[in-house]
């Protein structure tokens, strides 16, 4: 089993973490040489290409996976189970992972891969099956089936893949960044000398790999992190440089909404009821606070509201947040900060463990607010997202913008490439 | 045992019976231990019932205690809701309780209710400041409450001690105490209010702050459920980063929260000075600060639950009295065993049987549903 998030010591070498459970002896000696040696042998057979002297901490994540999966055959394993392998590699490690399960494949393992992403399923697998809402609802061999098809039973019915969307028609830059550079907690530099402009009525994609600095960015862009240097500027006037910066709700006031990146840390409190949820962050306003006696009675009808404008689903503005799904969750908070047709929208990671149909209602009620005139900075690990929603996208590869391209006939192959600072 | 899904659950299954369920061990445990100590369970529980019910003074005695326990529990409570963990409501009520003998000592020309108006805010106020330091060390230093808390107990038991004994002790007298307020400014007790009707009782500390007690509870309900502030202060404690991101400030949510739980702790000094002593008597928290705790956590930090767990605390200080009284194998400390067997059934095991209990009682309404 390889799991989504890695089982693994950080402070470790390769080989304590790979014995870790069977060392087999007390003081480490021959069993330890043993182990070495047999390592080194399924290294060579799988091509894995892994140093066992390593420590974890310093490998990169693709790394990781396959000391993950060297784990497992160390152990003995004739089933290999991988759950969202890919979520965190660049198209370049993909390739890479996918060479290896191949030759696992070849040398008589079986695979058993979990993923989302249909080009994964289509190019790697043999048979597939589909589970819908906890129940298997097909089966088939991959040559006889297509994306389109397996979408299809995914969701119980067909969805775009690509989304229809009009011409862009922007207006005036609204949100402008000038050499931006952010500190994360550690005071390690994660945003460097960034450069942003974001029009009216047009979706900026901001691709990268998870921990190019584009946490540190959204934080330090919604108020939440301290400017290090540089300006941010909002309807042309600055908001935001070292010295002077407005906090978020500051921000807010001045029209610039947030979906934060992990809706369960930041986005919401997952204690509070749905309707103590849906006024996060505007609880001070009104209708929703006459000096300071928060208003119920408004709350809840407004809740109830724009809970069936948005389809979360219960309907029940009582219920605790917690006890909802994911994507209804994310509904919440995507209701609450479209709810105030904000000029400028920061969104990180809108689609993050959400289910297909709410993907699609996510990715339209985005769209519909490009075409209300907002500017939208769209933060994604998903290619796929980041492609079909943008009209601009900029690359971050360790703290830098690393490219920029209009997005038509960009391939995610050269955005890849940019990803994984290879160009 | 498959988990319950908390949203199936009834609220008086996990509000009422799950707490029942646990005080019934407690006290269950509790006659075993005076059992073990030779005396006849059924019967103290009888002396209980009696010492606490059973007569006029005894229950003024029961509700007196209540006072205490509702103005430290529900200043626990307000404090949690920010996650922050007072444990110096003890320190925070006498330093309080000075804050009341300064104002009506030195506010005395000014008529009477203005005086008590002024005395109640003087505990408020005194009782804040006292929680302000540890609260601004916390919240800019990460100085943890629960430490600073508890060593601000000291200071304060420590700077008093200092004022009775050197500064501000009744010179004709030899106890740590002060002069005693003009008779005037006393709080009506239970027995001037009985007068009224003609009823004549004898000596009780109960008195007019039962009411202001009262009135606590409903402001921190207010406060908590209703306002803004309140809000503001439960996203911080459940989600300090969320409430960052929506432009609520920890720092600022942190001091509030723990000034308005000093001040309500601040308000045990008016029972105890306005209604009872009359002076500043050494040592007079006398432990409900601490007990305050097990009010709140066993009433759930809610005004609603804080009030019948106050209550029923009041019933084993003046019930138990009434047991070391009347049976010689059972000391004071066999009750302060009992608080202690109640605080870890109905705090520390709290969740002990909540799932098997959640469980039956989701099950026999499934089974209702179904039939």
């Amino acid at each position: 089993m390889v799991h989504q998030h890695f089982m693994l010591v950080e402070n470790f070498t390769v080989l304590e973490n790979i014995i870790l459970g069977f060392e087999g002896e007390l003081v480490f000696g021959k069993n330890l040489e043993k182990a070495k040696k047999d390592l080194k042998n399924l290294c060579d057979t799988y091509k894995l290409n892994i140093d066992l002297n390593s420590t974890i901490s310093d490998l990169s994540v693709g790394f990781r996976q396959r000391v993950e999966i060297l784990k497992s055959l160390y152990r003995g394993a004739e089933i290999l189970i991988l759950d969202e392998p890919t979520g965190v590699l660049t198209p370049q490690e993909v390739d890479e992972l996918f060479k290896i399960l191949r030759s696992l494949n070849e040398e008589g393992k079986t695979i058993v891969l979990i993923t989302h992403k249909l080009i994964e399923i289509m190019d790697l697998t043999s048979e597939v099956s589909v589970m819908r809402q906890g129940e298997m609802v097909g089966h088939t061999k991959t040559k006889d089936t297509n994306k389109e098809q397996l979408a299809e039973m995914m969701v119980g019915r067909s969805v775009l893949l690509r989304l229809e969307k009009s011409q862009v028609k922007t207006g005036d830059v609204v949100f402008k960044v000038e050499d931006l550079t952010v500190k994360d907690d550690l005071d390690v530099i994660r945003v460097k000398n960034v450069n942003l402009n974001i029009r009216a009525g047009e979706i900026l994609g901001l691709a990268g790999v998870t921990g190019n600095g584009q946490t540190e960015l959204l934080e330090a862009l919604s108020g939440i992190r301290k400017v290090e240097s540089g300006e941010i500027y909002l309807d042309g006037k600055k908001v935001s440089d070292s010295q002077n910066f407005l906090d978020p709700r500051e921000l807010k006031e001045k029209g610039l909404a947030h979906v934060p990146e992990d809706r369960q840390r930041m986005g919401l409190v997952t204690d509070f009821k749905a309707y103590e949820n849906l006024i996060f962050g505007y609880h001070d306003q009104k209708p929703f606070s006459k000096s300071s006696i928060l208003n119920h009675r408004d709350i809840i009808a407004h809740s109830k509201k724009i809970m069936e404008e948005y389809d979360v689903r219960p309907q029940s503005p009582n219920l605790i947040t917690s006890n909802f799904s994911g994507g209804n969750q994310q509904k919440i908070i995507l209701s609450r900060e479209l709810n105030e047709n904000p000029k400028v929208l920061l969104v990180g990671q809108p689609t993050r463990g959400v289910d297909i149909g709410a993907i699609e209602f996510i990715h339209q009620r985005l769209i519909d607010m490009r075409d209300r005139g907002a500017a939208i900075l769209l933060v994604s690990v998903e290619l796929d997202e980041v492609l079909s929603l943008s009209d601009r996208i900029v690359v971050m590869f360790d703290g830098k913008i690393v490219g920029e391209k209009e997005n038509n006939n960009v391939t995610d192959r050269e955005l890849g490439l940019l990803m994984a600072g290879v160009v | 045992m498959a988990t319950v899904d908390k949203s199936k659950v009834p609220w008086w299954v996990s509000n009422l019976i799950v707490p029942l369920i646990n005080l019934i061990l407690a006290l269950f445990v509790s006659g075993l231990f005076i059992f073990i100590a030779g005396e006849n369970p059924f019967e103290a529980v009888r002396l209980i019932i009696y010492g606490s019910f059973g007569y006029i003074e005894g229950f003024a005695y029961t509700l007196y205690y209540t006072t205490n326990f509702i103005f430290t529990g529900l200043a626990f409570a307000v404090a949690f809701h920010c996650r922050l963990f007072n444990i110096g409501g003890e320190g925070q009520a006498y330093i309080g309780g000075l804050g009341v003998f300064l104002v009506a000592i030195n506010f005395s020309f000014l008529p009477v209710p203005i005086v008590w108006l002024l005395a109640v805010m003087g505990a408020v106020v005194f009782g804040a400041a006292w929680a302000f330091i540890p609260a601004y060390l916390q919240a800019t230093r990460g100085s943890h409450v629960v430490i600073t808390t508890i060593m601000f107990n000291f200071i304060a038991a420590s700077l008093m001690v200092f004022l009775l004994v050197d500064i501000i002790r009744d010179t004709t007298q030899m106890g740590p105490h002060t002069i005693a307020l003009p008779e005037e400014q006393w709080f009506p007790s239970f027995e001037d209010f009985a007068a009224l009707f003609g009823i004549k009782i004898r000596y009780s500390p109960l008195n007019i702050s039962f009411l202001l007690a009262i009135a606590a509870s409903v402001f921190v309900w207010f406060l908590v459920w209703k306002t803004r502030w309140g809000y503001e202060m439960r996203a911080v404690g459940h989600n300090t980063q969320a409430a960052i991101y929506a432009g609520i400030s920890p720092y600022k949510n942190i001091i509030i929260a723990m000034c308005i739980s000093g001040g309500l702790a601040g308000l045990l000094g008016v029972n105890e000075i306005l209604g009872v002593h009359h002076k500043i008597v050494a040592g007079f928290p006398a432990g409900y600060g601490f007990t305050g705790i097990a009010v709140a956590l066993m009433g759930r930090n809610h005004p609603i639950g804080i009030f019948p767990a106050a209550f029923l605390f009041g019933i084993l200080y003046q019930g138990g009295s009434e047991v070391t009284f009347d049976m010689p194998n059972i000391t004071r400390y066999m009750f302060v065993a009992v608080q202690g067997v109640i605080i870890l059934f109905s705090g520390a095991l709290e969740n002990l049987f909540r799932p098997q209990i959640e469980n039956f009682f989701v099950n026999r309404l499934n089974l209702k549903a179904k039939a």
